[in-house]
């Protein structure tokens, strides 16, 4: 029952060519001899009336690097799937009057609304949290900034940790330490998954690699996930033509109820 | 298995979604309402976002009173007259109402403030209904009539003025008790997504002593205008009408409706009030508990997209 749409990625070595993501490409401007190249062989997921979240498979190859870090496993890699940014509100229910109202709130600015993360190890002894923290991976380390007035901002730590916590419960946000893995000396292999309740639009797939504690390289690949088919004509007229579908909606209504009374009608 | 719901946007078990449709539609047969409060608290505990339950229960009340109505227009029970001043009520009560819903969507207050209405209305309705039901049933024990209407005795609302007749109710009312009553009903369409049936009916038939032949399908004619301009209305404001999940809804309510209809037409009128009143109570005391215990969970958390 529980078939997965499993999208089997295949193996390229090939630069791709992303314009708009093309200056993640050169986050790597340092003198390190490794490069680091990742693949995927669509660039679109299509939403079918039989969706059910899927899981990716990403390939990848590290070139230039140390055979001998290599060999000791100095080498790591984090692989993630962030979903299309949005703002979210976390709310926060008090007691008053004997019944639960929301009292309190704070928006964070554009976080992803999907994010599953795979990785070599535990992305913690990978490198220092200082380090994660700076670059944004996973989940602990997303950055999370309020919109507008906070007040003394004493609460932001809560409201942060609920948000995480919540998030990471309902299934969209996942971490996998050892969904990475070597397939050979360079070429490694990461599974990151798409939630069943997963939001359309742009997500992004992201490669770092890590040596020996320190970030060497990143790559970025746009993934879109879209409507197909039925799907899409309706959330396109839904938006473009509203009135018309409303009305639509109560007609089928209207149909239905009729065809009913006929078809049941005692002579 | 599985279906994906466009506008919701997440993926539902479709037999879940049958089976609320069609026990839902049973009730709403037997019982003779529309069915909208029951189908939007319930898709709302199926993780159905509140802003699309909303709306696309009023789609499936559509469909679940276009059939009573029908029935009820080929027996002429219908006073046409007085259900369009109803609407016309209803349609300023809706409009007001869809402005409200965004409102309250925005201050993030929207899902206390329908589980507020849902306890208030069904646990006074279900407390008024039972009382009177359990009363009849006693007196047709004691082999007593039971005058549900009692002609002569007048209230307040008959002393308002702007008057006017209504040939298939033979009575002689006020417009404004009962535009009033239209637009109240309204304002719960668009912020409840219900139809209203278990307000009105009582409302009609204790307040504004309309005779009990014309009350149940004179307050369909006019859920079935009210909800039909409510999903317009949503449609075009909010954009939270699935009509994918409203289809499936309504095939399984109208064929759960007239199994109703028969089980239901083998109980007494006093026996299904009580029923109701039950049901309706039931739902009034589950809201209600949701709201006095320590949520699970103080925080919550809801993306722009489609925040309450």
């Amino acid at each position: 029952m529980l078939r997965l749409a499993r999208i089997v990625l295949a193996v390229t070595t090939f630069a791709f060519t992303a314009p708009a993501f093309a200056q993640l490409q050169d986050e790597n401007a340092n003198d390190f001899t490794e490069k680091l190249e990742i693949g995927i062989s669509t660039d679109e997921i299509a939403i079918t009336s039989d969706f059910r979240g899927a899981d990716l498979t990403i390939f990848g190859a590290v070139d230039g690097f140390d055979p001998n870090l290599l060999a000791q496993g100095k080498y790591n890699i984090i692989v993630s799937l962030e979903g299309p940014k949005d703002n979210a509100t976390v709310r926060k229910k008090e007691r008053v009057f004997g019944i639960w109202v929301n009292t309190s709130s704070m928006t964070f600015e554009l976080v992803p609304e999907s994010y599953s993360l795979s990785s070599t190890r535990d992305i913690e002894t990978i490198a220092p949290p200082g380090e994660m923290g700076n670059m944004g991976i996973g989940v602990d380390h997303m950055r999370l900034v309020p919109l507008g007035f906070v007040g003394d901002g004493s609460n932001l730590g809560e409201f942060r940790n609920a948000f995480r916590r919540i998030r990471e419960t309902s299934g969209v946000y996942e971490r996998d330490p050892g969904g990475v893995q070597f397939i050979s000396s360079s070429l490694f292999k990461a599974s990151v998954r798409l939630p069943a309740n997963v939001p359309n639009g742009v997500h992004v797939v992201r490669a770092y690699l890590f040596r020996d504690g320190t970030f060497v390289a990143a790559k970025a690949l746009p993934l879109r996930v879209v409507k197909t088919g039925v799907e899409q004509v309706i959330t396109q007229t839904a938006h473009e033509q509203p009135f018309f579908y409303g009305l639509f909606a109560v007609l089928l209504a209207v149909i239905t109820g009729w065809g009913a009374s006929l078809l049941f009608r005692k002579d | 298995m599985s279906i994906y719901l466009p506008i919701a946007e997440l993926s539902v078990n479709i037999l879940i979604i049958l089976g609320m449709g069609a026990a839902v539609g049973f009730l709403s047969g037997m019982f003779g309402v529309g069915g909208g409060f029951l189908i939007t608290p319930l898709l709302i505990f199926y993780n159905i976002p509140p802003v699309v339950a909303v709306a696309t229960g009023a789609n499936q009340v559509v469909a679940s009173s276009i059939s009573g109505a029908i029935t009820h227009f080929r027996r002429g029970t219908i006073d046409i007259k007085l259900g369009t001043v109803l609407l016309c009520g209803g349609l300023a009560g809706a409009t007001v109402g869809v402005w409200l819903f965004s409102l309250l969507r925005r201050v993030g207050q929207l899902d206390l403030v329908i589980s507020l209405l849902y306890v208030v209305l069904l646990g006074s309705v279900g407390s008024l209904m039972l009382w009177e039901s359990v009363r009849a049933m006693r007196k047709a024990a004691n082999n007593q009539a039971t005058p549900l209407r009692r002609p002569g005795q007048h209230n307040w609302v008959h002393r308002l003025p702007l008057k006017m007749r209504f040939k298939k109710s033979k009575i002689y009312l006020s417009v404004i008790p009962v535009a009033t009553l239209g637009f109240c009903i309204g304002i719960l369409t668009s912020v409840m997504g219900v139809g209203g049936g278990f307000i009105m009916v009582p409302a009609m038939i204790y307040l504004l002593r309309i005779p009990t032949n014309v009350v149940v399908g004179t307050s369909l004619f006019q859920i079935i205008f009210v909800s039909a301009y409510t999903v317009i209305v949503q449609a075009s404001t909010n954009y939270t009408v699935d009509i994918v999940l409203a289809f499936v809804l309504m095939i399984a309510g109208v064929i759960g409706a007239q199994y109703g209809v028969r089980v239901g037409q083998k109980l007494r009128g006093e026996q299904l009030r009580a029923l109701l009143a039950l049901l309706v109570l039931a739902v009034g005391i589950r809201l209600a508990i949701e709201l006095v215990i320590p949520p699970k969970d103080v925080y919550s958390v809801v993306s722009a997209g489609f925040g309450f």
